[in-house]
């Protein structure tokens, strides 16, 4: 078996959820191959030939792949596919956006999210927002999967010494152009690797109230999430929506404040090692699944808790 | 310009699913079923694009039994103008489902596709990508936001670090993020006016297309159960339960 992992990467860094699909690789077994598609991003294939338990990296440097356009690098993990017996990514958008296309293109279905490795051919995966877990098998040529990083620890990111081949195939379909992107700018942890993650709902209020959870964030280190009806309202910005359609976390501790518990919110968020639930009704679902809930006005009861923190 | 919308007839979201006993499946009998969420607000995207004066016909496509055909129906009445059902076993895979689409697009030929994102019973996230890739075109996932410019399609796109846009040949393929609308309720007039308008059925066969899968489901299987945990009566409590009890903090 060899396995194909697409890294993820902003082109001067490689991406957490790259380890954690390491990981699921390694646990498939085989030899491991990372592809680093961008461009000038040298820097991630040096630290890719780092991870543990990559053999080969695969650089393809190229303008047509600065911004991951999905139309262009699929083409290219197509001219690189052959041999491999998996393609996998973690399942963060931009490999959402890419790996069913790659699947298309080789004629096979994609298992998304896998979030356990039963054997080579076979996975577990959630469906229904996570009131369910199904496991599938594949008897298709090529196994095309997203790796959900929450369900597998890291691969370490600092020993191996794999060699660096330059692809130089240009794969640009010339249909699609990047035209902006606005990223939101924070020096807190990433939503989806933080050890501690304090969301905020539509108990909130507004925008401005979230300052309350940013203090609370910060004294704990952790990284700020939000539920759908906190977006939807404009409170916060997108990136930050936690639940079955939004980012799948899973820190050592999550506090839900002023979040009703809905299940597709608990899809993203019930892997938390604790659950900390504030919230004023004292029958909101979100107590069923807290291990430590407090019946408050988070207005009173947060800005307590960053004191006594 | 003529849109396409596909859409799944799924659980409703409100509903929880419960495992069936023999672990085979989820059970979905007596189960109130729905149109997906996300493929309601791609029929409201078309809509408001015909609205617009942008499009001027809004085809709907649903995939499965006659059953989805109520689906169909609750789209005519969001406003589209007609609709095909592809008759087939219920939930076939992505792969077929993108097949069938394709063979739809190459014989309607519309400007634009747009589906949901992903549908909330196999949470899979694949259909719409792999239509753009059977057809060779771009694709705009995860729209929040959607805008015709002549022969080209600028679509905001809803990505873990914020929000990205991109511009795309059309025809080009879009599906369809929470944030790019809030779909309209169906009026009642509108409901019996859906009643009247086109709906043809066609086959797998008469397509040309093989529904099959080479991915089987052995098993399905409750998750860990979470149980709920204690309340606290004060915030001192919780900050001395999370340090020396839980010692998260
Ligand atoms: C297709 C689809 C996809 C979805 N995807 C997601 C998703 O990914 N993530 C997600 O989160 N949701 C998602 N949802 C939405 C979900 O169904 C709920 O609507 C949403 O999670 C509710 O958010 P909330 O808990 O903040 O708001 P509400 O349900 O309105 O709850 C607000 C809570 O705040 C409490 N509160 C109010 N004021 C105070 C106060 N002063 N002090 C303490 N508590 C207070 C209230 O008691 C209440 O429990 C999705 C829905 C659909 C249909």
């Amino acid at each position: 078996m060899s396995i194909l992992v697409i890294a993820e990467h902003d082109n001067l860094e490689l991406k957490p959820a790259t380890l954690n699909t390491v990981a699921a690789a390694r646990q498939i077994g085989g030899e491991i191959t990372l592809l680093v598609a961008g461009a000038n991003c040298q820097a991630v294939a040096d630290a890719a030939a780092k991870v543990d338990g990559v053999a080969k990296v695969l650089l393809a440097d190229n303008a047509a792949y600065e911004h991951q356009l999905a139309e262009n690098i699929s083409k290219l993990v197509l001219s690189v596919a052959s041999g491999y017996s998996h393609i996998l990514a973690g399942a963060t958008t931009t490999a959402k956006n890419i790996l069913p296309r790659v699947a298309a293109l080789l004629d096979v279905n994609q298992i998304s999210e896998i979030i356990a490795v039963e054997s080579p051919d076979t996975f577990k995966r959630s469906i229904y927002a996570g009131n369910a877990i199904a496991t599938v098998q594949s008897t298709d040529a090529v196994k095309v999967m997203t790796v959900r990083a929450t369900a597998f620890d890291a691969a370490a990111a600092g020993n191996g010494s794999a060699t660096i081949e330059a692809v130089s195939e240009n794969c640009d379909a010339g249909t699609s152009t990047f035209i902006a992107e606005e990223l939101a700018k924070s020096d807190r942890p990433e939503l989806t690797a933080a050890s501690v993650v304090i969301s905020g709902g539509r108990g909130m209020g507004n925008g401005e109230n979230f300052a309350m959870l940013e203090k609370v964030a910060d004294k704990l280190g952790a990284a700020v999430g939000a539920s759908r009806a906190a977006v939807d309202a404009g409170f916060v910005p997108n990136d930050m929506q936690v639940g079955q359609t939004g980012k799948m976390v899973a820190p050592e501790l999550y506090i839900a404040v002023g979040i009703s518990g809905a299940i597709q919110h608990l899809a993203g968020m019930k892997d938390s090692k604790v659950i900390v639930a504030i919230n004023k009704d004292e029958e909101a679902p979100i107590f069923q699944v807290a291990d430590y809930g407090l019946v408050a006005d988070l207005f009173e009861v947060v800005p307590e808790l960053e004191q006594k923190l | 310009m003529k849109v396409l919308v596909a859409v799944k007839r799924v659980i409703d979201y409100n509903v929880k699913v419960r495992v069936k006993s023999d672990n085979t499946d989820v059970d979905l009998a007596n189960v109130k079923m729905a149109l997906n969420p996300f493929c309601e607000i791609a029929v409201e995207e078309a809509v408001r694009l015909k609205e617009a004066g942008t499009a001027d016909e809004v085809v709907v496509v649903s995939i499965g039994s006659k059953s989805c055909e109520e689906q169909l129906r609750t789209a005519l009445a969001l406003g589209a103008d007609r609709a095909i059902r592809i008759d087939t076993a219920d939930s076939p895979d992505s792969l077929s489902v993108a097949k069938l689409l394709a063979k739809v697009v190459e014989a309607e030929q519309p400007g634009m596709v747009i589906l949901g994102k992903q549908a909330i019973d196999s949470d899979n996230n694949q259909t719409g990508q792999m239509l753009a890739a059977l057809l060779d075109r771009p694709q705009g996932t995860f729209a929040s936001a959607v805008k015709v410019d002549g022969d080209k399609l600028q679509v905001t796109r809803e990505v873990d670090g914020g929000l990205q846009t991109v511009e795309l040949a059309m025809p080009a393929i879009v599906t369809t993020d929470l944030r790019l609308n809030e779909p309209r309720y169906a009026s009642l007039p509108n409901i019996m006016k859906a009643k009247r308008k086109p709906l043809d059925v066609k086959t797998a066969d008469e397509l040309g297309v093989t529904v099959g899968s080479n991915i089987s489901l052995l098993k399905v299987e409750n998750p860990p159960q979470r149980q709920a945990g204690i309340k606290v009566g004060s915030v001192d409590e919780l900050v001395e339960k999370l340090k020396n009890e839980a010692k998260v903090i």
